[in-house]
Parts: structure tokens; C-alpha cells; sequence
């Protein structure tokens, strides 16, 4: 196969906003509590555990939308957790996160292990199909790699939009954009920085746990432990490379899995002289390339780690 | 809710802190055996005899203890810098790596000088990979909980390349395994009949020198300087960068040190299950010392009491073993809390 | 129960941090359209009672009661509600937003589609035209003078209709000539009803504006009257208690010439001129003092002496010999003792105990550390030797610096500053945050060390302290330095004007050029 031929191909771009997918749910969220002052690096556990419930629910007979909101609320959940220590009590936010990712996982492992005693295949579920917009889908080869995609991928796009609306176009979003910047700015305008920051994260971990729920029960139709692999912490990465602004929180997760999907083709075309671990290698170098090109400047929102405690000398 | 600052912590407060938060995270994890049906009190006692019952279960839990030490030691001393060392599962497996290189026939040494040896070249190779980010974050501002986080990823994958490939043990039966270690390499069995290894003296040994270090050392000093207050440790003329590279070598040293006692002492040859996450449990355990490197020694002991219990209380009473990790997750959340109430008293308004 | 003409009373209120008394049962009231100045030496927790009238902190005991309504809530909403603002001494405003955002954040509800921002800056430039407080709603704050930003936390108040304004420290960031334009702004107010509480430690300007004195020491209330009964001096007595013997100045002839700056500049990282061709003598038996408002280039002023910057043009010399390396151990090394601006910030590691502290700058030497180990019983006995001859009082080797008072804190400084014998000390802030027993102990320290032939310089915002300090004075000003006037015959006002920018006049012309 020609390299360049692979641009032209259907199969490609619309595996390419698949993949994009859970990134931008997961880069958006993370975005979101970043903004707000606090890193959630309970990220790659939130989404562990949101792509567990999410199927566990459709596997007990619950509805695919109902599944997303299962997950989200768990996300909320985590994300509400993650405040107590970060936000309230004002601990680190490293060892937070690393301590929510630990438990999120730990505690999904656990109930799938209870809920499913003894399985030794994981058993399937009928994921999201396809949802081809009206119209837009007839357009050749644009419309089946990007208007013939499931509805999450969609919700995905839109919500792009919707964060950034919010952030920069109305009060509540103005209220986490200060409240990342200086949160005394914030408290003397009587508002509450521990209830904007508190809802920051758990909004954000809402979505980084649809982003799991999405690789269960959209692209895949089962839950694998250890499926999240380090998605999570791309998600950190990719909001770094964003400077922290949707639009290129899009832009970042759509290139970084077009990168992904390139990866996977010259390694199916490639396979016998490049070994396919060196393939699998390549997301996360990426990650960090991208990194070093963008920490130079990286403009980190002012209050980005620092604890606010009210009432204190 | 406000929280305000204690003037003084009483000694009996800081000492019982972590021993309130571990009961507290036992009292909520009932709740999860409750869920699995079985009884409570029998599946605690399970797990305690499962961790510490009889000499064979010691043993095993100070085998797991090990590796756990040395983990939790490197994030320890990494933290104190404020380095957010998170790669230790990266630098173990950096460290087995280098080991079984070294140590499958490559070179020959006597014993006395081969175990050495060994340790040496993977404190090398897991202090040269911590070396990558740690640059990365003095000399072009690139967060190191990142790129540590996602240079686990790739020294996993590079070992599952090596195990898959060139590395293979041909007479592993197709199993993804390396060469055996050659005999002068392996760590001494410490007591008949089970698998405890000199590893262990070699972890208790890290643990007193590094310590010794923090407390008594330039070296020391010039850590937690940085850690607790960088721009005044650089106003007095304390080398930042130096401090820093200096304790990522040190710390990526320690956590691949945890590879090699596991090659050369535990498995005695490399596969990709050396480690269930020690890298990531020794972040708990750390926190549960409250980065004391000697209380390193103790948080290493009941983790892997609870991972070796949680084993044999799973084969008795049907609760999954993740338990124990669910466990390990929610002490270190809890030591956290616990520990900052012994600084901190919440008034209610 | 109350007047209607009280608008704002205080009552009873009583306020501890661990085992510090910051406000021990203190009340009074204000009344509408006048002002009433809150005097106190720093410490004596004037911003502490501020801080729960306005709902940052909740007292222990008492209350507050605003237009007749008691508090209850302990955060500002309340507060901001019943009409209070109230303008902090560190600005509480978010850098990278502009004007206009951070004054309406909090003026509407926080769920609503759209933000009318359209609607805000009609309103912010009523306000500024009404009370001549010009500032451009879309400029980003972080572009704002020292002046502007405090323009903006006025209006953040007027916005939100306050009744009573709190001014905290206002003028300590302030040119004399500024600070006169806030007055007539106030006087403003006052005629249109409002009524202000005005935080000061400086008398002459309490004396110009306030109609009633309140003065606390260590938490306590101890006089409230109107400025009809007050005099200077009765005010002075009533903030510091017995009067301290202030240090007399002595004069001196100087020495040998000890540092020598020729036409040096500074760049920051982004390529900006932060120190523009400063040329500067020190010699012994000295004291230099360096006024300006603070931004004004200080920081990498004092940054280069200290060694954390390099110049990138000029020379620097030590008595002659020229430096080429700039880090902190070579400038102490160099005997340059160097006490930073920011205590906590930059001068100590709180949660290091004393002894380590006071080696700080000198644990690699042979005395403290022989092949990597620390000297434990030296560490000891030197700190031992320091508190005593420091006066660290209530502090041992191994307390924690943390938990001192800010005076003592300073005296670890000191301690390990002096104790080398400098030959230059360059003090910036030496005495901010002080009171004046701790102050005059480190104007005692600095005129002790002249005497023994060191070179000092003073970095101050303090006109005062640095009138009655310094043998020369000089200004600095966007990066630019004044030449030295001898200390006689200069005054407040003329230090004024210039660090308002007069008198450097191809300054704008650079400015405009680097634009």
C-alpha cells in the first residue's frame, strides 16, 4: 500500500475520529479541572471505571444513554472524592490523583470480579451502532468517515464547542477561568472557590469517565481490564499541548489519532522488519514530544496546583 | 469549613495517625467483603494469617516486602524533593532489564562480586531512565508526572519486544521469558524451603543509608531544601538542577533496584509479571511512612501482608484479591487525610 | 438600638490563630460619610479585624452589624451584599483577564447563557467618569500600572454599590502624588455618602483625612477618638506603647569604593528591559537607599547583586576586580550579605528548624560539612552562638522557623547574614511587615555594620525609613536608576515626583522604542 494512498481512504479518517474520540472526552475533562486550578490525574482511573459501569450496566439489561449517565455519575463521584482532598483539604494534587486512579481502578476491578464471578472470556454486549446523519452521510467518502459514526462521537464534537462557550462566554465560566488564575479574585467577589473548583472537577471527571464508557460500549463490546492503557495520561499531555483551550484540545486529540491510526497501518503493512511493540511504543512518544515542543511557553493557568484555603494567614 | 493550622503536634498524634487511617480503611473495606458474602471476621482473620500465620506466610510476605521497600523508598526520596516521581514501575523493569542483560551469561564474576555487579548496572539504567525526565524538567520545563508516567508504558513495551524477541529463552517452552540468571547472580536463599532472598537485607540496608543520607548528609540537606521551599534553597545558593538530577538518579536507582532483587532473587530470570504494579504500590507506600525512610520499612511489611493475605483470604472465602488494592488505595488516601489533621484542625463555622 | 447615622458597628470581636490573640474584644462603630482610620503597627491585627468584617474570617467571639443587620455567613458574600467592599493590600485581581471581567464576575448569576459584558462596560465607564478613576475596561490587567490595578479594585467595589468602603494599606504601593489623587477620590465618595475605613500605619496621612482613630496594639483596642483630640504624638504612643529610642544616624566619611555598577541592563526571559543602564558606586561607611514604587526594576536590581541574575550588558565590580559569575554562593563568597525581600518567600525554609537555616548559605564549608557529612554538634553550637547574639527570643537550634513572629524570622536572616561580616549588605524590605521594636532593631544592625566599614544598600517603598536611614538616596524607575542625592535636603515630595517618572526624561522615549 502507498503511504499517501492511505489519506485518501475511508477506513482511515473514520478510524481516526473513532480513536479521537474518548481523547477529546478525556482531554476536554481534564481541561476542565486544569482551568479551575486542579490537576485530576485520578483521570486514568475515572475513565477505567467509567468504561466498567458503563458496560456492567448494559450488561445487566440497562439502556446504552442510561449507561453514559451511569458513567458520568460515577465520574462525579471520583471527581467529588478527588475535591475532598484537593480542593477542601488542599493536599497535593499528585498524590491525589495517583491515589484516585489507584482506587478507581482497584475498586472497578473488584466489582467486576464480584459481579461476574468466574468468567474467563469477558462476555459481550451490543454496543452504540453507527448513527449516519441525514444527508451530510451521502457525501462520498466524507460522509461514511465522519458523518457515519456513533452518537458519542458526535456528543463528543459538540461538547467541544459547549466547553468552550461556556468557559469564555458566560459567567459560570468566567467564575473557574479566574478561579484558576487567582482564586482570591474569586473568593472577594463573594463567590464560593471551593464550590466553582469542586464543580470543575466534577464536571471534568464526568467526562473522562463517558470517555472510558465510550471504548466499552461503543467501539468495543467488552470490558477489558487494563483497556484504559495509559489514555488517561495522554489526556494530560494533550491538555498541556492544548494550552489549555478547547479548540485545540480538539485539534491535539484528532492529530494524536491520526497519528495512531497512521501507526497501525504501516504497522499491519510493515510488520515483518519493524517489530509491533515499536509501533505500540509510538502514542506515548508522541505524548512526550509533543511535551517538550509545547512546555517552553506552556502558559499553565496561575493557580494551577496551588491549594486555596480560606481564612487562613 | 475552614482549616487552621496546629501551633504543636504531639508525638502519640503523629505515630497513631497512620494506624487510625489503616483502621478506618479495614472498617470500610468491610464493607466490600460484606457485598462478596462472606463472613467478616473470618475473612479478616484469613487474611492475617494469610500475611503473617506461619513461617512459610512470613516469608512470602517479606518476598513481596522487597521489591516494595526499594519502590517505596525511591518515591520517598524522590517526593521529598518534590520530584513527582511516578515511574517507578518503568525504572523497575529498567533495572530487571539491565540485570538479566548483564546477568544471563554475558559476564562472569564470583558470587561476592556478581550480586554487586548486578545491582550497580541496574541502579544505572533505572537512575539513567529517571535522568530523561528529570533533564527534561530542569533544562526545558517539561512536567516529569507525565513523562514518567508515560515512560512506563514504553519500557513495558520494550520489554514485552526483548521477552517476545531477541531475548526469548528458548528453553522456556514458548513462554515469554528470559535466560535464567547464572548461579553466581542469584541472591542468596536466607532461610530453607522458602523463597526469601537476601534481597530482603539489601532492601533493610537502602532503607538505614538512605535515611542516613537525608538526615545526615549535605546531600540531604540540599534535597529537602528544595523540596520544602526551591526558591529559597536557590537564593542561598543551593544548586537546584544539580539537586535535582542528583535525586533522580538516586530515586530511578532505588526503584530498579526492586527489578533486580526480583530477577536475580524472587523469579530468577525475567518475565512480564515481575511486577503486579510495584512501581505504583511504593507510591502508597511512601505516603504511608510519611516519606520516613525507615517507616518505609514497616508501610513496605503491611502492604504486602495485605497483598499476600488478601491472596489466601481469596482462595478460602471467594472475595477477589483486589481487594488488596483497593485497600492499598484507600490507605494512602486515608494516611494522607490523617496526616494533615495532625497539622491541621477544621473548625466549622 | 443604634443611630441611624451608624452604619457599620463591631462588636465584642474576638479572633485567635493557635495561641495568637489577633483581635481580643474589639468594638466600634462607623459612622455614615466619614472615615475612620484603623491605625496599628504592622501585627497588630488591623488587617485580621478587616478580614472578618468583610467574610474572610469568622471571629471566635462577637459580631458584626452592617446598616443594622448582624452578619452571619462567614464569607464575603454577605458582606459584599449589605454594601461593603473592600480593597486588599495585595491586589486581588486575575492577571491574564481584563478590566471588565474581573469587576463582573459575581455581579449576575452564574447560570445564565449569555455574559452581558455589553451592558458592564457601559456601567464601569459611568463609574470611572463619576469618580475620575480612568481605567479601560478591555485592557488586560496584567498591562496595568501599580495605580491603575488599585483603581480597578475601587471600582470592583463601586461596581457592586458599596456603602462602606475598606481600604487596606492603600498608599503603602503608592507614589506621595498618587496617593493624593486617592484622597481626593475618597473625599469624592464621602460627599456622595459614602463612608470608608482607612488602614494605615503612616500618621501624616491619617491625620489628613480621617475624622475618627481607631488604634489597636497586639489585638487589643486601645483608644478610639476623633481626630479633633488626637495629636501625632498621642497617636504614635498609642500604637507602639513606650516610646523606642530610634537610632541616630551618624555621619561618616566614606571609604574605599566597594561595588561599582557601569551602565548595566537587564533582560527578563522574554527579551523586555528590566534594567536599563544603571550605573551605581557603594562605598564604605555607606548607606545607600533605594526609593520607588515597587515593579520599578528593584527585583532585578537586587536580583544581580545577589547573583540570581546576569547582566546582559555593563560591567559589575567587586572593590575594582570585575565579576564575570553571577550565582548566589560566588556573591556570598564575594562578602555581599544578602537579605531578600520576600522572608518567607525567599529568605528562610519555614519547615527547617533554625540551625539549618543559618546555614543555609554556608552548610558546604569545611565547618559544617566534611566529606558530605553535616557537623551536627557545629550546626548546633553555631546557632547557639546566633540566637543568643541575635536576641532570637522563645526560638532553640531545632524550633522550627515557621511558627516565629515575623521579627524573629527576620533576625535568622540577620543572623546568618551578618555573622561573616559582609563587606556589602544589600537589604531589600529589611523592615517590611515589622514592628517598630523589630524595625529599629534592624536599622541598629545596619548602622553597626557601616561602622564597621560595611557598605550597605537599602531597598525600601518606605520614604520615611529611607530619610532617616540612608546617607544617599536614589530612585529607581521602569528600570532606570536616579543618580544619588545626599541625604540632607532632599524630601518626600521631590522622591515623589520622581518616582512618579519625572525627571528621567528620555524615558519614554525608550519606552515607546521597546514597545
Amino acid at each position: 500500500m502507498d503511504f499517501f494512498d492511505m489519506f485518501l481512504n475511508v477506513g482511515f479518517w473514520a478510524a481516526t475520529v473513532r480513536m479521537a474520540t474518548p481523547l477529546i472526552f478525556g482531554t476536554l475533562g481534564e481541561l476542565i479541572c486544569e482551568r479551575a486550578g486542579i490537576l485530576n490525574l485520578g483521570i486514568e482511573g475515572i475513565m477505567t471505571t467509567g468504561a466498567m459501569v458503563a458496560w456492567m450496566w448494559v450488561y445487566q439489561g440497562g439502556d446504552l444513554w442510561t449507561a453514559v449517565l451511569v458513567a458520568a455519575l460515577f465520574g462525579m463521584l471520583f471527581g467529588y472524592l478527588h475535591s475532598i482532598f484537593s480542593v477542601y483539604m488542599g493536599l497535593s494534587q499528585h498524590v491525589t490523583g495517583i491515589g484516585i486512579t489507584l482506587l478507581a481502578t482497584s475498586l472497578s476491578y473488584y466489582s467486576f470480579r464480584m459481579l461476574l464471578p468466574g468468567v474467563t472470556t469477558p462476555p459481550k454486549i451490543i454496543p452504540f451502532q453507527p448513527l449516519p446523519i441525514p444527508l451530510l452521510s451521502d457525501i462520498p467518502v466524507i460522509g461514511e468517515a465522519f458523518f457515519t459514526q456513533s452518537p458519542l462521537t458526535y456528543l463528543a464534537f459538540v461538547l467541544v464547542g459547549v466547553v468552550a462557550y461556556i468557559l469564555y462566554r458566560t459567567p459560570v465560566g468566567l467564575a473557574v477561568r479566574m478561579v484558576g488564575e487567582n482564586p482570591m479574585a474569586v473568593e472577594v467577589q463573594g463567590i464560593d472557590v471551593y464550590k466553582v473548583r469542586t464543580g470543575a472537577v466534577m464536571v471534568g471527571s464526568a467526562f473522562m469517565a463517558v470517555g472510558g464508557a465510550f471504548l466499552t460500549i461503543s467501539v468495543f463490546d467488552a470490558f477489558y481490564f487494563d483497556m484504559i492503557n495509559g489514555r488517561g495520561w495522554i489526556c494530560v499531555a494533550l491538555v498541556i499541548f492544548a494550552s489549555w483551550r478547547p479548540g485545540k484540545a480538539l485539534l491535539g486529540a484528532v492529530l494524536f489519532a491520526a497519528f495512531d491510526a497512521i501507526q497501525i497501518r504501516v504497522q499491519q503493512s510493515s510488520a515483518s522488519f519493524i517489530p509491533y511493540q515499536f509501533f505500540l511504543m509510538m502514542p506515548y512518544v508522541f505524548s512526550i514530544l509533543a511535551l517538550i515542543i509545547m512546555s517552553r511557553k506552556a502558559a499553565y493557568p496561575k493557580a494551577l496546583l496551588v491549594p486555596f484555603r480560606r481564612g487562613q494567614r | 469549613m475552614q482549616l487552621e493550622p496546629r501551633t504543636h503536634t504531639p508525638l502519640w498524634m503523629t505515630i497513631s495517625a497512620p494506624i487510625i487511617a489503616v483502621f478506618v480503611v479495614m472498617i470500610l473495606c468491610s464493607g466490600l467483603i460484606l457485598w462478596a458474602g462472606a463472613p467478616l471476621l473470618q475473612s479478616y482473620v484469613a487474611l492475617a494469617k494469610g500475611a503473617f500465620g506461619s513461617k512459610f506466610a512470613i516469608a512470602e510476605t517479606l518476598v513481596r516486602a522487597t521489591p516494595l521497600i526499594l519502590t517505596g523508598l525511591a518515591a520517598a526520596v524522590a517526593f521529598r524533593a518534590k520530584l513527582w516521581n511516578i515511574g517507578g514501575e518503568g525504572q523497575l523493569y529498567m533495572g530487571a532489564l539491565a540485570a538479566t542483560y548483564f546477568g544471563t551469561g554475558m559476564i562472569n564474576l564470583p558470587a561476592p562480586l556478581m550480586i554487586p555487579f548486578l545491582f550497580v548496572v541496574g541502579a544505572i539504567a533505572g537512575g539513567v531512565l529517571l535522568l530523561i525526565p528529570a533533564l527534561l524538567k530542569t533544562r526545558l520545563n517539561v512536567d516529569e508526572v507525565v513523562t514518567t508516567l508515560l515512560l512506563n508504558f514504553v519500557i513495558l513495551l520494550l520489554a514485552n519486544y526483548l521477552l517476545f524477541g531477541p531475548w526469548k529463552d528458548p528453553m522456556a517452552m514458548g513462554w515469554p521469558q528470559g535466560a535464567p540468571i547464572i548461579d553466581e547472580g542469584i541472591l542468596p536463599k536466607l532461610v530453607a524451603k522458602t523463597r526469601l532472598h537476601g534481597g530482603l537485607i539489601f532492601a533493610v540496608l537502602a532503607s538505614i543509608s538512605v535515611w542516613v543520607v537525608m538526615t545526615k548528609t549535605k546531600w540531604g540537606l540540599e534535597i529537602r531544601a528544595v523540596g520544602l521551599n526551591q526558591e529559597a534553597a536557590s537564593f542561598a545558593g543551593i544548586p537546584i538542577n544539580k539537586t535535582i538530577i542528583r535525586t533522580a538518579l538516586i530515586s530511578g536507582g532505588l526503584a530498579a533496584c526492586a527489578g533486580v532483587t526480583e530477577v536475580a532473587g524472587t523469579k530468577e530470570y525475567l518475565t512480564l509479571d515481575i511486577s503486579p504494579g510495584f512501581g505504583y504500590t511504593g507510591i502508597a507506600v511512601a505516603m504511608l511512612a510519611g516519606l520516613n525512610p525507615l517507616g518505609v520499612i514497616v508501610a513496605a511489611l503491611f502492604i504486602a501482608g495485605i497483598y499476600n493475605g488478601a491472596d489466601s483470604m481469596s482462595r478460602a472465602m471467594d472475595v477477589s484479591n483486589y481487594i488488596a488494592d483497593v485497600i492499598t488505595a484507600a490507605s494512602l488516601l486515608m494516611v494522607m487525610l490523617a496526616v494533615m489533621l495532625t497539622r491541621m484542625r477544621i473548625r466549622f463555622s | 438600638m443604634a443611630d441611624t447615622d451608624t452604619v457599620l458597628r463591631v462588636q465584642n470581636i474576638t479572633k485567635t490563630f493557635g495561641d495568637l490573640i489577633a483581635n481580643d474584644a474589639i468594638s466600634f462603630s462607623l459612622k455614615k460619610g466619614k472615615v475612620l482610620s484603623l491605625l496599628g503597627e504592622n501585627g497588630a491585627g488591623k488587617t485580621t479585624l478587616m478580614n472578618i468584617i468583610f467574610g474572610h474570617y469568622s471571629a471566635d467571639d462577637g459580631y458584626i452589624e452592617i446598616f443594622g443587620n448582624r452578619l452571619s455567613a462567614s464569607n464575603p458574600a454577605e458582606a459584599i451584599a449589605l454594601g461593603v467592599g473592600m480593597v486588599h493590600q495585595h491586589f486581588t485581581l486575575a492577571d491574564n483577564l481584563t478590566v471588565l471581567e474581573n469587576v463582573i464576575l459575581g455581579t449576575e448569576p452564574l447560570w445564565k447563557w449569555k455574559q452581558d459584558k455589553s451592558a458592564g462596560r457601559r456601567r464601569l465607564r459611568e463609574l470611572s467618569e463619576e469618580f475620575g478613576l480612568h481605567v479601560d475596561p478591555d485592557a488586560d490587567i496584567k498591562s496595568l500600572t501599580v495605580g491603575e490595578k488599585q483603581r480597578v479594585e475601587i471600582l470592583k467595589a463601586l461596581y457592586r454599590g458599596a456603602k462602606i468602603l475598606i481600604l487596606d494599606e492603600p498608599t503603602a504601593v503608592l507614589t506621595p502624588q498618587e496617593s493624593d489623587q486617592l484622597f481626593d477620590t475618597l473625599r469624592d465618595m464621602l460627599a456622595r455618602g459614602l463612608s470608608v475605613i482607612f488602614i494605615s500605619h503612616k500618621l501624616g496621612e491619617v491625620m489628613a483625612i480621617a475624622d475618627d482613630i481607631v488604634v489597636l496594639r497586639h489585638g487589643k483596642l486601645v483608644a478610639n477618638f476623633p481626630i479633633a483630640e488626637a495629636s501625632r504624638e498621642i497617636i504614635a504612643e498609642k500604637m507602639v506603647g513606650e516610646a523606642v529610642p530610634q537610632p541616630e544616624r551618624q555621619v561618616m566619611e566614606k571609604g574605599a569604593e566597594l561595588l561599582c555598577l557601569d551602565t548595566v541592563s537587564v533582560q527578563d526571559a522574554a527579551g523586555q528591559k528590566i534594567l536599563k543602564s544603571v550605573s551605581f558606586n557603594l562605598n564604605q561607611h555607606q548607606i545607600i537607599g533605594i526609593a520607588g514604587v515597587s515593579g520599578n526594576g528593584q527585583k532585578p536590581f537586587s536580583d544581580l547583586i545577589s547573583g540570581m541574575c546576569k547582566p546582559t550588558s555593563g560591567s559589575v565590580s567587586l572593590s575594582g576586580e570585575i565579576v564575570s559569575v553571577f550565582e548566589p554562593q560566588k556573591m556570598v563568597e564575594s562578602g555581599i550579605g544578602r537579605v531578600p525581600e520576600d522572608r518567607h518567600v525567599q529568605g528562610v525554609v519555614g519547615d527547617f528548624s533554625v540551625e539549618e537555616n543559618m546555614i543555609l548559605e554556608s552548610y558546604m564549608t569545611p565547618r559544617f560539612s566534611k566529606l558530605g557529612w553535616l557537623q551536627r554538634k557545629n550546626v548546633s553550637d553555631h546557632a547557639k552562638a546566633l540566637i543568643k547574639a541575635f536576641d532570637i527570643r522563645g526560638a532553640g537550634p531545632e524550633t522550627i522557623v515557621r511558627g516565629l513572629s515575623g521579627g524573629n524570622m527576620q533576625k535568622v536572616i540577620l543572623a546568618r547574614v551578618l555573622e561573616n561580616n559582609p563587606e556589602i549588605i544589600l537589604a531589600n524590605q529589611p523592615t517590611r511587615g515589622l514592628d517598630v521594636g523589630a524595625a529599629t532593631f534592624v536599622h541598629e544592625q545596619l548602622f553597626e555594620a557601616r561602622k564597621g566599614g560595611a557598605g550597605v544598600i537599602l531597598i525600601s517603598e518606605d520614604l520615611e525609613e529611607l530619610l532617616a536611614v540612608s546617607d544617599q538616596i536614589a530612585v529607581m524607575y521602569h528600570g532606570q536608576l536616579s543618580k544619588l542625592m545626599p541625604v540632607e535636603g532632599v524630601t518626600q515630595q521631590q522622591l515623589g515626583l520622581l518616582m512618579s517618572g519625572e525627571g528621567f526624561a528620555t524615558q519614554k522615549e525608550t519606552k515607546h522604542n521597546a514597545a
